[in-house]
């Protein structure tokens, strides 16, 4: 007990999150027999991602919007960080928690200012400080605030419309973020850059994050914790993404993981597990012969130019170095970045799209961190699958006393659970 | 026709402002009152179905009819005036402030309860403004149509540019009578005209940027 308290402590400095706690939550809607959501109990710890997936119809989405009580629950207590938010004022309680939907849901007739500091403005924030918070955020989210403040959202595109979205959510530093199905309305790229964005704004703010989602890969992505619903949020397993695909509990949960299963380590390791190789770096008015020059020293194939900030722009190869006179500074869309915390599967599809045998790197606010090649992923596929027998003892991390009544940690559902 | 405007210019000016500012004023009060009413009636589908139809089934009461009907409890003047071209003014605007409050996207209310507003908070903030540009072409519509309207109530002796209709046509034939509906009527275009203008350009001023087409 002693020592679980040690390690909260820990990293409680980091974590802005609080913890939620459903318990016995059941919502009816008139007129119909079976409940939508049927006594569910829902731990979710703070400062993690917690991923509700299940079929469409399941009560997942219900589920979420009871924490916030845009659906009032019809029985049940929901706590959040230890008090009871289950009869506060509904307005008051959805202000200090984050709410994301699918396209961020702007409102079309104010800014993207106007629309971020919409919270805080309801929360009485002074101007100047309104103001601070609002480019704060639209750095968070990697869009230019001198260029973005004051532009409408249809001006926008629907990757740009999401990332407000968010920034929209965390305006007033709420403890607990809430997404419906966010990234669903965004082709698979943007997607994809959303979803590592997310990852490192995460990695920077710790919030909770309650997402739901349809697509079991972004689940296990995002997730630190996954929670696979049945019809009427019947709970058929809450565990870490490893486990889930390691164990299924059910054959529901089987189905449900699919035929994905097999290249699961693709989807579980992440580009910031594996080894990456150090990038040759220029900025732009370099002179482009001394580059090359450099280039040609290291055995190298591209050059990557940054910004001031060291955000990649793009990737000159030898030719086009030897072509150019000066080191341009103009941004290319077309050039393979992924995220640190991406997925193995998303460089790899990323490598794929570009047709090249490498992609970049970047961490936190997009600062270039390294170059992923096509034999570092096959290298680290064949490493996994190796130590994959070796790994196969994992504990089972569900505790299904009661139907739903489920613990989070199996580890720590020993000790935990009476105190719980 | 020179002459006749020339002796009667002070009057027709005076008329002319009358019957303008009756009009202006009574699409004020229609749309504060028809806001109200969509407001009140847009969440509940019959609700908003009877407001429909009682907005097109008054289109069709002929206005003399009505201000025949008012003259009896309310009298002649100002009053039956107001109430009519108010009524009349009221129904275009009612049926697009529905048709307005209802397009907007379920999604957009939904986030904008989500991040903590309050119903009032979102109707002021959020689903008025982005039906407004709805909301003012019902204004303009109602804004013709009444101009014609408060022409016809001058009938129950209410102000306006109708007086120099209806002395015109009652003495038909007889000197000056023709100049006199000319005047009435051209005066009303105009106005119309004017009036419009101005609805275009308060649309202008109104409208925010982001829902601007």
């Amino acid at each position: 007990m002693s020592e679980n308290k040690i390690s909260e402590n820990a990293v409680a400095q980091n974590i802005t999150g609080a913890s939620i706690m459903l318990e016995e939550v059941t919502k009816t809607y008139p007129g119909q027999k079976k409940s939508a959501v049927g006594g569910l109990t829902l731990e979710i710890p703070a400062g993690s991602i917690v991923m509700f997936v299940g079929p469409s119809g399941c009560g997942k989405t219900t589920t979420l919007k009871m924490i916030n009580r845009l659906i009032e629950p019809t029985s049940g207590k929901i706590v959040i960080d230890g008090e009871d938010v289950t009869d506060m004022n509904g307005d008051e309680l959805r202000r200090r928690i984050g709410y994301v939907i699918q396209a961020g849901g702007l409102f079309p007739h104010m800014t993207v200012a106007a629309n971020i500091a919409m919270v805080p403005k309801m929360l009485g924030w002074p101007k100047d400080k309104i103001s601070a918070r609002v480019d704060e955020l639209l750095e968070l989210v990697s869009l230019d605030p001198d260029l973005y403040r004051n532009r409408f959202p249809k001006k926008l595109s629907g990757g740009q419309q999401q990332r407000v979205g968010v920034a929209r959510a965390l305006a007033a530093d709420p403890p607990v973020l809430l997404m419906d199905e966010p990234f669903g309305a965004v082709d698979p790229i943007t997607r994809q850059r959303l979803q590592d964005e997310l990852l490192n704004i995460q990695s920077e703010v710790q919030k909770t994050i309650v997402c739901v989602t349809h697509d079991f890969d972004e689940a296990v992505k995002l997730g630190d914790w996954i929670a696979i619903f049945n019809e009427g949020a019947q709970l058929e397993q809450y565990d870490s993404p490893e486990r889930i695909l390691a164990n299924p509990a059910s054959e529901f949960v089987e189905n449900f993981i699919g035929s994905g299963a097999g290249l699961k380590q693709l989807t579980l390791t992440r580009v910031n597990e594996v080894e990456l190789e150090d990038a040759l770096t220029t900025t732009p008015g370099k002179n482009a012969s001394d580059v090359l020059s450099q280039l040609q020293g290291a055995g190298r194939k591209y050059a990557v130019v940054l910004d001031s900030r060291g955000r990649p722009l793009r990737r000159l190869d030898r030719r086009q170095l030897s072509r150019a006179q000066i080191i341009e500074g103009t941004y290319d869309e077309n050039m393979p970045v992924v995220g640190e915390q991406a997925t193995l599967n998303d460089a790899l599809d990323t490598m794929l799209v570009a047709s090249s045998e490498s992609a970049l790197v970047t961490g936190r606010r997009d600062v270039l961190t390294g170059v992923i090649t096509v034999q570092t992923v096959m290298e680290a596929i064949a490493a996994a699958n190796n130590a994959e027998d070796a790994d196969h003892e994992a504990p089972v991390g569900l505790n299904s006393g009661a139907i739903n009544v489920v613990d989070i940690d199996g580890a720590a559902a020993g000790q935990g659970g009476e105190s719980a | 026709m020179g002459d006749f405007i020339g002796e009667r210019s002070r009057h027709i000016l005076f008329a002319s402002w009358q019957h303008f500012s009756l009009v202006a004023q009574c699409l004020i009060l229609a749309t504060i009152i028809s806001v109200l009413i969509a407001v009140l009636v847009y969440r509940n589908k019959s609700l908003s179905g009877l407001a429909n139809g009682i907005s097109a089934i008054g289109l069709t009461v002929p206005s003399f009819a009505l201000i025949g009907l008012l003259i009896v409890p309310v009298g002649f003047g100002v009053t039956p005036a107001v109430i009519v071209v108010t009524f009349f003014a009221a129904l275009p605007i009612l049926r697009n402030a529905i048709v307005g409050l209802n397009n907007i996207e379920p999604t957009i209310i939904e986030s904008a309860r989500g991040i903590g507003m309050s119903r009032l908070k979102t109707l002021v903030s959020v689903e008025i403004p982005m039906a407004w540009p709805v909301i003012l072409t019902g204004i303009r519509i109602s804004a013709q149509m009444v101009m014609g309207v408060a022409a016809v109530v001058s009938y129950a002796l209410g102000p306006g540019l109708g007086g120099f209709i209806f002395q015109g046509l009652s003495r038909l034939g007889g000197a000056n009578s023709l100049e006199s509906v000319v005047t009435g009527v051209v005066g009303v275009v105009i106005l119309a005209l004017i009036l419009d203008l101005i609805l275009l350009g308060i649309g202008r001023l109104t409208t925010p940027r982001g829902i601007r087409v």
